[in-house]
């Protein structure tokens, strides 16, 4: 079985529909930990990066607090998205499929997903927001923590801190673009949420967006794997 | 009256009055887009500090204390006469003392600065505070922090081209000198210049201050200083505390005072393209997914789709790999 295209835990159950696993009780925690926090610290870091959003520190008691917890969300982000990526980066491995996959540019936006090519687990839309969201967490908390004044101000020297802030805002305005794509995609792709809410999703969206990954899974039987 | 004090010699007028420093007076407001022209412009102030008349007494820096009634820590020595080591949120305006051989005549020169914040015309801390109010410009050219605006951030610390602010570790808001604004706003000049012995530190008008440094700098160039001048540094639009150094062509003997301190490009790239360019990025972001959704129609699962699963689940091997002849998916 092909790792990029089959995960511990996925499985068929037959019914009306047909339904499959897609993350288990434990991956959808954490990925809501990762949802929340990651809005979370956008609310509160666009609060601080233009004057005209600084009215959302009033979600967080001020701006005192707001710039107290940020830093500390970012932790919590950090720690849960590594968890998830320590689970999911084999599966999103770029494959040959993925360059056929997106040359049909067109038919990706317009949704016509008979037209394209086979896919497993992830396509390799969902592949770009993994590894962007990666490299761009990574980022965040390597110049967060470099600006984190309460425990690192010591830490650093004051250019050090300007590169800091500087590529902190920029990697917290593509992130956050990457998280519209993310969540845009989510529901564009109807019947996909529920993935994240109850961790199936029906035999008939697994055939028109992963037909490889329900391939592979019917290929190995209808049972819950023995492994 | 007059709107500005001229001098921190005379002694105050012991009438009470009204502070006539305020709201209505300021030219600059952090972090806010439309601030009120003000009504009237007050005369701009300066402090002139002369490094040549320092005797090193740290009276300015008592003075300081004991005005702004804060309380640093008893320190300990290290070897040299700097103390406290730093600036610290209890400590605004500290004498940096610098042993310096002076290479054209072999002399060991004892170089005194008092350092603090410089009150820049263009002032980096302002340009980088993200919270409204809690860094102020007066149009008599005072940067002032309002503390219960502040959220610690440090984003002035980042600003700031001369290192001056520094944040309290028991309230977390940032301070600096202030260039005894509460006394400059009833009558009276700075208390490090009232208290200097002898007047290294003067305080007036910023036009009066120049042309008292003008004299102090005929009269060391006449002691064979030839390169004294005035520090009135036009990188950050000049400010209004100023040196006048025996050797004004390097500013940076004097305890690392920049050569020609300008708000740092990192800092003006963030403060400016980083933040239109984003707030239009992530707009168009938004923008783009809502009329997607509007313009477009949801990629809905069909009817097919599930007979097609049904099928391919009961008989994996029956159907098609690869609805367009694809061959099964290989790692690039």
């Amino acid at each position: 079985m092909k790792a990029e295209r089959v995960q511990p835990g996925d499985a068929i159950h037959p019914g009306n529909p047909i339904t499959v696993n897609r993350y288990g009780p434990a991956a959808r925690a954490n990925h809501w930990i990762t949802a929340v926090s990651l809005i979370l610290l956008a609310l509160s870091g666009l609060a601080l990066f233009h004057p005209s959003l600084f009215f959302l520190t009033g979600l967080f008691g001020g701006g005192q607090n707001t710039r107290a917890w940020h830093p500390y969300i970012g932790v919590v982000l950090f720690v849960s998205f590594f968890i998830f990526f320590a689970q999911l980066w084999r599966a999103n491995l770029p494959t040959r499929t993925d360059v056929q996959w997106l040359s049909h540019a067109k038919d990706i936006i317009g949704g016509h997903d008979e037209k394209l090519p086979e896919v497993g687990k992830y396509n390799a839309g969902q592949k770009f927001i993994f590894w962007a969201m990666a490299g761009l967490i990574l980022l965040l908390i390597v110049t967060g923590v470099i600006i984190w004044d309460q425990y690192f101000g010591a830490a650093t020297a004051v250019q050090t801190k300007r590169y800091a802030v500087l590529i902190h805002s920029i990697c917290a305005v593509l992130i956050i673009c990457v998280f519209i794509l993310h969540v845009y995609a989510g529901i564009w792709t109807r019947g996909t949420i529920r993935a994240m809410t109850r961790g199936t999703v029906t035999g008939g969206w697994a055939y028109r967006h992963h037909r490889k990954w329900l391939r592979d899974l019917a290929g190995r039987g209808r049972q819950t794997p023995a492994e | 009256m007059m709107d500005s004090p001229r001098t921190a010699v005379s002694n105050p007028p012991i009438q009470p009055m009204d502070s006539n420093l305020g709201e209505r007076d300021l030219i600059r407001r952090s972090a806010t887009a439309s601030l009120p022209k003000p009504e009237r412009q007050l005369t701009p102030v300066a402090k002139l500090i002369d490094v040549s008349k320092c005797i090193g007494c740290k009276a300015c820096q008592s003075a300081c204390i004991e005005w702004n009634d804060t309380h640093p820590a008893v320190g300990e020595n290290v070897g040299v006469y700097t103390n406290p080591h730093d600036l610290s949120e209890n400590m605004f305006t500290l004498m940096r003392f610098t042993e310096w051989v002076n290479p054209e005549t072999d002399n060991l020169e004892w170089l005194i600065r008092k350092d603090g914040c410089m009150h820049c015309s263009d002032p980096g801390c302002l340009k980088a505070c993200p919270a409204p109010g809690a860094i102020v410009q007066y149009s008599n050219g005072i940067v002032d922090f309002v503390h219960e605006n502040c959220i610690g951030c440090g984003y002035c610390v980042k600003g700031c081209p001369f290192n001056i602010p520094r944040i309290s570790k028991t309230d977390r808001r940032a301070y600096k000198c202030t260039l005894c604004s509460d006394r400059v706003a009833v009558g009276q000049g700075p208390a490090c210049a009232k208290a200097c012995p002898t007047q290294a530190i003067v305080f007036g008008t910023k036009e009066d201050m120049k042309k008292h440094a003008d004299e102090r700098i005929a009269d060391l160039k006449s002691r064979g200083y030839a390169n004294a001048g005035l520090y009135d540094p036009p990188g950050v639009g000049g400010t209004h505390v100023m040196y006048v150094l025996h050797h004004n062509d390097k500013p940076h003997i004097y305890a690392d005072l920049p050569d020609q301190p300008k708000i740092s490009a990192v800092v003006q790239s963030w403060k400016g393209v980083t933040k239109y360019a984003g707030l239009a990025v992530m707009g168009l972001a938004a923008a783009g997914s809502i009329l997607h959704g509007i313009l477009g129609k949801p990629n809905r699962v069909t009817d097919e789709d599930e007979e097609g699963a049904e099928k391919l689940t009961s008989n994996p091997s029956a159907t098609d790999p690869g609805a367009d002849g694809h061959r099964p998916e290989e790692r690039v």
